[in-house]
Order: structure tokens, then sequence, then C-alpha cells
């Protein structure tokens, strides 16, 4: 193990790549605020409008961040298991008392907020697979898969039972990207694979049979939406006409007509992305990407970097979590995937994932900070 | 546990996977960006297309306004389908030949729907209310060459009882664009119809409801091809008002083609029981967009009949201000009831006379003859003695120079002068020859029909003061719940009960011996005074029978009934009706008389 040893020994203070990596997430956060402001304020009348709303968690998640950042990830390590614990029973309490909007149970109330569980366990989740597989030989696909998997499932099927498709697979995701870094035998790969195969059929009723209509409708739109423009592939094919008319440079801020005439639905959450592409066009959205893949592949880096096992798969696991919301978010906006109701990290507006995300980048942070410290 | 071998070898492993992972990121990465350059600069004009020619219309669905009630549930307001004609912008390919051909198939104004229509690009704007079925038939039959032009059926503001109450009820219009920017209607958009006079305006945000959202799919001509959702919308809440319309198309049909007003009040709480106004407004031509020409001419009559003269109209009380006289006499103890004067019918005050109505005077007169016979020296004497400022206390206490707050639109506050009102408004001070007008209610006082209805509960109440209200109970259409409005709050004057006595005694025998025989009632007894308001002084040789109408005095009369136990106040103005006694006295005691019969009459009241 010879990570690139740079001159920097100052554990305390920030170097220019910390530097760059905040620019980048303020650049983000700010590209966010300014679509969700656009999309908001024309029609918004309340004394509280959502884009300050937005501001405001953005607050919390960077105290959030700047406490996951500063304190030794090993300590939320050994934590871990407790919290995950605790993460599961807030989804039983979701499911028995939680707060039902549009046909699902996400969220509970807290005061004059409402916090979704689903995404706040994703931060033990990451935690806890990291320090298993830092404290336990890789010997055996018993302890390789299986227990990890048990872990995982919990809390799987808590999310999916909401139900909340879009976060349950989010919430896999991290563990999929997780495991294949660990590593496979290529032997026990194929064995998955071929049983996964074999059960689909039976899995497949059981998921299906358990989705909602609208969640159905939207998978079954994403075959041929052009069949049926106004009826189930609607939003869909509105962010996409959202997207592509914005051409080259856009349409300017407030100009985005599918956003202004309400055509596109949902701009301020899961379409966020539509609202920006049409506003800023071509040249925004390359730019929007490009800061996204930079702050990922900083985290790869910081993984590769770092000084253990537990620490390179928690920030493997913050880059699994951000990287599945950016890639999915973009992919159903513009056609590519079902529209599944999978926020676009550090930009949608939400309450829950915005804490939980800035605290992940605080995570990954804390690690890049700590691998020259001896253990 | 920590096996620093093993950790190193299984970091070294990873270390070596995360390259797939990178690799794998990037290249769904740049799948994306490939994505994104597909549709916006391979299709981007194709999209570009869609966008501006977007086929999905939002239209958003009118609630039907709360239905409005009398207290017994008869029916004041409804609402009757009609149909609107609405351009769906987006759908209009060539907007000046569309307007161009409208006048072939109804009758419209061009003019005024293209400067509606000047500023505005997409969404739906209404052009015309309430078609005529063959109007309608006609728009329909020839849709193919009026692309853009949409029918839709809506509910239309109805009033059944045409012009009676309408000063009360008021009417609905659409939102006008100062109305827009006030904060009050913060949430509505263009062409919504909302309350613009009487309750519907004053207690609109009950009667409005929640607008409803359809989404549909369009045709080249903006014709709906399938509704892709609805959001219904949800009515307005029941209102049931105070008024009892039995007694206000009385009051109307009383006054009938008289300008004036009554107003009749449940003295103990302060409900509305009859707000008439002469001359009215038929709320049916105003709600259903009026036309210009129509609107310039309810402007213009010089009856003024848009005026509710019940809550804005401010007159001189005349001589019905002599209950706050007397009240503020007993209470400052100025005079006592039983304390005489002799009267012949003058008073000289420095170089100048005030005479008495009645030539020659009254005689000996104590505080109730002053009263039954309106004896004018009395309070002149009276007044010369107080001063202005305690007689403009007593009257702001009867809540005389202030609002009632009754929620109706545009209310006056009348005038009560006093020393420093003068010193304020005037730069001068106040001359005591000044307060010898005021105790006959004239000079500079001035007050509305309904202050005067309160000022006559209070003395029937002992004292009560209590906003006067027209809300009585609201079905909340949420919940399907009758609520009823709280019993109001009130205040208590500290005005002495003998005062109140010694008042209504006086007043007592106005109608039993005095100044108003003509409001005695052989049903019930009925304690008032009568008022004459001059417009203009009249010389003493002046034979007032040939005077000009408009030259004629204003005939007041106030009431409570029955004396022991009041059940109604009520408060007559006749505009130039001449005396109070014969014009407006009997016009109180048919109101009286109605309502204390009604309550013999079985009803089937929901409250």
């Amino acid at each position: 193990m010879t990570p690139l040893m740079n001159d920097n020994v100052n554990r305390r203070g920030l170097d220019t790549f910390d530097w760059c990596f905040l620019g980048i997430i303020i650049a983000i956060l700010t590209i966010g605020i300014l679509s969700i402001y656009s999309v908001t304020n024309s029609a918004s009348s309340t004394k509280f409008p959502i884009y300050l709303k937005q501001t405001t968690w953005m607050v919390v998640g960077t105290l959030a961040f700047i406490v996951a950042a500063g304190i030794d990830y090993h300590k939320f390590a050994r934590l871990s298991y407790l919290l995950y614990g605790a993460g599961l029973i807030l989804l039983i309490i979701v499911l028995i008392m939680g707060k039902t909007s549009r046909g699902s149970q996400r969220w509970i109330p807290l005061g004059p907020f409402m916090v979704q569980p689903s995404e706040f366990i994703k931060i033990p989740l990451m935690l806890t697979l990291a320090f298993y597989y830092g404290a336990t030989s890789r010997k055996g696909w018993l302890r390789r898969l299986i227990i990890p998997a048990l872990i995982v499932l919990p809390g799987f099927l808590l999310i999916l039972k909401q139900p909340d498709l879009g976060s349950s697979l989010g919430f896999l995701s991290i563990f999929l990207v997780i495991v294949l870094t660990v590593g496979m035998k290529s032997k026990a790969f194929g064995f998955i694979v071929l049983a996964a195969l074999m059960l689909f059929p039976f899995a497949w009723g059981g998921v299906w049979g358990s989705l909602h209509g609208y969640q159905q409708d939207r998978i079954l739109s994403f075959v041929d939406p052009n069949s049926d423009p106004g009826g189930k592939g609607y939003h869909g094919l509105q962010s996409r006409i959202a997207i592509g008319s914005g051409q080259l440079v856009g349409k300017g801020l407030h100009g985005g007509t599918q956003t202004q005439f309400k055509f596109l639905p949902e701009g301020h959450t899961d379409f966020v992305f539509a609202v920006f592409a049409e506003e800023w066009g071509f040249v925004g959205s390359l730019v929007l990407l490009t800061l996204y893949v930079i702050v990922l592949l900083m985290g790869l880096e910081i993984a590769y970097n770092a000084k253990d096992i537990t620490g390179s798969l928690l920030a493997v696991g913050v880059v699994a979590m951000l990287g599945f919301g950016i890639i999915v978010n973009i992919a159903m906006t513009s056609g590519l995937a079902p529209i599944v109701g999978i926020p676009l990290p550090l930009m949608s507006y939400g309450g829950s994932a915005m804490v939980v995300n800035l605290t992940a980048l605080g995570l990954l942070l804390n690690v890049k900070r700590r691998r020259l410290s001896l253990s | 546990m920590f096996d620093t071998s093993r950790q190193a070898n299984e970091l070294a492993e990873i270390q070596s996977r995360l390259i797939f992972v990178k690799v794998g990121l990037l290249m769904i990465l740049v799948l994306l960006g490939l994505r994104l350059w597909q549709l916006q600069i391979r299709d981007g004009v194709y999209y570009q297309d869609l966008a501006r020619d977007n086929r999905t219309r939002s239209i958003v669905l009118e609630p039907p306004r709360g239905l409005l009630f009398d207290r017994h549930g008869e029916l004041l307001a409804n609402n009757v389908p009609s149909f609107q004609l609405y351009l769906s912008l987006e759908d209009v390919q060539d907007r000046d030949l569309l307007l161009s051909k409208l006048p072939e198939y109804l009758d419209v104004n061009v003019q005024a729907i293209s400067e509606k229509l000047a500023r505005k690009r997409r969404g739906r704007v209404k052009i015309k209310n309430g078609l005529t079925l063959k109007e309608a038939a006609l728009i329909e039959s020839h849709r193919l060459e009026l692309p853009g032009v949409v029918i839709q059926p809506e509910y239309q503001r109805n009033y059944p009882l045409g012009t009676y109450a309408s000063h009360v009820i008021g009417y609905v219009g659409e939102i006008s664009e100062s109305q827009l920017k006030d904060p009050e209607f913060l949430d509505m958009q263009a062409g919504r119809i909302v309350g613009q006079y009487g309750v519907e305006r004053t207690l609109d945000t009950h009667l409005l409801g929640e607008t409803g959202r359809k989404v549909i799919e369009v045709d080249a001509f903006g014709y709906s091809k399938r509704s892709l959702s609805i959001q219904p919308p949800l009515a307005g809440n029941d209102l049931y008002l105070t008024l009892d319309i039995r007694l206000q198309r009385l009051a109307e049909d009383l006054l009938g083609k008289e300008a004036g007003a009554i107003v009749a009040l449940d003295p103990w709480n302060g409900d509305v029981l009859a707000l008439a106004s002469q001359p009215g407004f038929n709320p049916n031509d105003l709600s259903g967009g009026i036309s210009p020409q129509l609107w310039q001419q309810l402007l213009q009559d010089s009856r003024h009949p848009l005026t509710n003269r019940a809550i804005q109209g401010q007159y001189p009380p005349g001589s019905t201000f002599k209950i706050v006289m007397a009240t503020t006499l007993l209470e400052t103890r100025t005079m006592s009831g039983s304390d005489s004067l002799s009267c012949h019918g003058t008073f000289p005050f420095g170089k100048r006379v005030f005479r008495d109505w009645k030539r020659g005077g009254h005689g000996t007169v104590n505080l109730t003859k002053a009263l039954a016979q309106s004896c004018d020296v009395y309070f002149y004497k009276a007044g010369n003695q107080l001063g202005i400022d305690p007689i403009a206390t007593y009257s702001r206490k009867f809540g005389l120079g202030a609002k009632t707050g009754i929620a109706l639109p545009s209310e006056r506050s009348g005038l009560v002068p006093s020393t420093e009102w003068k010193k304020k408004n005037r730069g001068e001070p106040w001359y005591p020859g000044e307060t010898i007008s005021i105790a006959i209610g004239q000079g500079f006082l001035s007050v509305t029909p309904i202050q005067m209805a309160k000022m006559v509960s209070i003395v029937a109440t002992n004292g009560r003061v209590v906003q006067p209200r027209l809300l009585k109970a609201s079905r909340l259409r949420r919940t399907g719940n009758l609520k009823k409005e709280p019993s109001p709050t009130f205040q208590q004057l500290p005005i002495a009960l003998a005062t109140f006595s010694k008042i209504k005694e006086g007043l007592a025998a106005v109608v039993t011996k005095g100044t108003a025989k003509r409001a005695q009632s052989k049903i019930v007894s009925i304690a008032g005074k009568t008022g004459t308001a001059q417009v203009v002084a009249l010389k003493d040789d002046d034979d007032k029978s040939e005077v000009a109408k408009k030259h004629r005095d204003h005939a007041w009369f106030v009431a409570f009934a029955p004396v022991e136990q009041p059940k109604i106040a009520v408060a007559v103005i006749i505009e130039h009706g001449g005396h109070g006694g014969s014009a407006a006295a009997p016009l109180a005691k048919a109101i009286i008389e109605a309502y204390m019969t009604e309550g013999t009459i079985k009803i089937a009241a929901p409250l």
C-alpha cells in the first residue's frame, strides 16, 4: 500500500484538494437553489417559499457536514451497528404511524418538519458495511456475502414496503457497489447471477405485485412512452421535451416554458434536472454533469488513498450512494430509465436527503483527512 | 483483532478493483452526456417544436361559490350553469383574423377583448360570460373556423330575489387587475370570479371554495381530446345571514320609490334583521359581466343606486339626537328628570334667536315632555349649559362618529364634532352658538342609519353595546357541519339604569302622546323618537308645502319594541320625506308589527 503521499502532513488544515472539493459542492448547491427558485418563485405565494426552505436545510446539512468531517470516522464506525439498529426501528415506526402522502408512508412528523428515515438509514448502512469488512476476514462467501446481505435485507424490505421503490433501490446500490469492491470470486459471482436468473420470474411476480398502480404504469410506460403521450408516459415525455427544448444554451432563468407553464410536474423535486437543462441548455447540463463527475472521482481518489479498509469502503459507499442518485435521476429525466422517484443529490428539494448527502460528503472528507494518521 | 498484513493485502485488492468502479462510473456518465447531446443538440429543434406546440392544457376548474341564505334558510344567492367563452391562446392561429370573425356569431366587443389579450401569450382567457344556447350552438358548429375558441360550462352567480337586499348581498365579478396585486387575493389567478360588493366581498373567503385543476390533451383546434388528470374543485361554504328576508322585503317595499334606508337590529346580539337602502340595483346585471353602458348609467344615476345609504349615507340626526342629549343631561346631572322650564317658542342667544319648531312654544316642559313633544327650546338651553365636549363624549359612547364595523364594504363613520375636532380640522375655536345647533342634531353633526339603529339598541338594552353582525352560521363544505357563529361579545356602558328608565319613559310618550302618534300600535308597545333633519335653512315665511322636493327635510324615526322587553330596534330615514312623525314613523311601526307577529308564524327554520 503506497498511496500518493503528498507534501501536506498537516492533518487539521485544508489543502488544495479539500478546497476544490468544497468549492464544487457549493457550486452544485447553488445551481440547485437557482433551479428551485426558478420553478417555485412565480407560482409560490407563501411567505416561506420552497427555495428558502431548501436553503435552510442546506444550513442544517452544513452543520452535519462539519460534524461528519470533524470526528474521526472510526468512532462513527464503532457505533455503526447501534445507529443501523436505530434506523431500522425508525423504519418500523414509519410503517406503523408514519405520515402518508401520495399513497406511500415515508415520513415521520417532527414538529413542523417531516423526517424521512429511509434517507437517514443510508449513513448507518455504509458505516456498518465498512466496519464489518474492516474487522472481518473475507474468507468464505458466507462471511463475504451472506452475512452482509442479511444486514441489508431488513432495511431494504422495510423501505420497499412503504412503498418507496426509488429509495429501496438506492439502499441496495450501496450494498452492491461495496460488495463488488470487496470482491467476489468469479465462481461465486457466476453462481449468484445464475441463481438470480432462475429466481427472476418469481421475484418479478412478488415485486411487481407489491408495486402501486402508478409505479407499474411508470415502468410500463418506460417501454414506449410515445405511444401514450398524455397518459402514463406523461411525466417522462414532458421531461424530455423540457430537456431537449433547452438546446445548446437554454432558455434562460424563468424562460423555461415547460417549467413555467407547469407542463413539467415536480419541477422542484425529482425533475429538477429537467428544469435546469431547459433553462441552461446543453452547455449548462454538461457543466453540471462535469461537476458531479469530479465529485465522484474525488470520492474514488479518497477511497484509493484511504489508510484502512473501513475508510476505503466508507468512501466507496458514499460514491455509490451519490453516483446512484445522479445516474438514475438524470437517466430517468432524460428517458433512459423508468421514472421511479429518485431525487437528484444536492439539487432536488428535500430536507432529509440534503442533510444525508452533506453528511456523506463530510464523511468522505473525514476519510481523506485521516489517511496519514496512524491507527 | 487487526491483522496488519491481512489489512494491507485486502486493501490492495480493493484498490485494484476501484479501477473497475471508476471505469464503469465514467462509462455511464459519458453515456448520460451522449444522451443529453442527443436530446438537446441532435433532436433539440424537434423538442423545441414540441414545447412550443405542447398539446396538453391545464384548466382551472372553478368551484361553485357557497350559497347564501337568510336566517330562516331562504335562498338569497345560488349558482346556475352557464356557458362561458374562452380563448385558448396556444391554439389561436391568427388572433386578428379570429377576432374579426367573432362578431359574426355573437355580440362581443372586439376592442375590449383585444385590449384584454394584448399582453398575454399563453393560457385561457375568458372573453364572454353567459352565452345564450343559440350562441353556444352557433360557435360549436363553426369551431373548425375558429381554432382556439372554447366553450366551457361554468357556474354563474344568481340572485333569485333580484333587487331585494342588493346592498347587503352585493355581487361578484371577475377579479380586477388592481385586486390581483392586492395581498388579499394573493393566490388568485386572472379570470377568477370573486365578491366585489356586499357580503359577497366581505365574506368572500368563506364563499370562494378551492379551485380544482384538470389536465387535458387538446386537438389542433384547442378542443379536449381526453382528460389526463382531474383534481376536483371544492365548493365554498354556505352562509346563513342574520337577515330576515321577509322583513327585508317589507322594508324595501315600504320605502318604495323614496330614497332612504331602514335598519332593523336584534338589540341583544346585534343581528341585522333588515338593512334596506333604496334605490337599489339588480345584482344579476352586475355579476355576469356588466356592459359598460349599464355601468355608466348606474354610476351617473343622480339617485345613486349603488350607494348603501344604511351604512354610507351621512345625515344630520335631527331631533333623534335628543336621546343622546337627554342621556348626557341626566348623567352629568346638569338637569334632573323633574326639572321644568317654560318654552315660549324662542331661545335668544347673543344677537341671534333660535326658534322652536312649534310657534308659540310648548309651555312648561320637563324631560319626558321635552322628548315627547320634541321641544327644541328645552334642548337649546340644555346644550348651552352642557357645552359641546360632554355632548361629544356621550355621542361617542353611543357609537356615533365611528364605524360600527359591520361586515360590509365602504362604511362611513359620520361626524361628532368637538372643540378639539374644530381646532384640528377648521383651525378655529368652537363657538358656543354652534352647540345650540348640535343640541337638536344639526350643524356639523352627521350620522348613518345603522349608527342610529345601534344607538337606539343601546337604549333598549339599558347600555349593552354590540357590533351589528350579518353572519349567523356557515355550513362547512369540507366537513358538512353547520358552524354557528359564537354569541357576540358585548360591552356595558357605565350609564345608570335610572337614566335609561327616564329616557324610555320619554320615548314611550313620543308614541303614545307625542310627535309619533302614527307609530302607535294595537299589538305592541313601541318607544321611539322622531327627527326632521334640515337640508337647507328655510326662512320663516316660506310655505313648507311649496318647497321643492330636493330642499325638503329628511324624515327620521328611531324606535324599539316592545318597550318592556325589547326585541327589535329600528332606524328609518326617508330622504326629503318631510316630518319624521308623519313620513318615517309609520314605516317603523309596520316593520315592528311584522316582526312581532312573525313569531307566531310556523317556519321550518334550520336555525
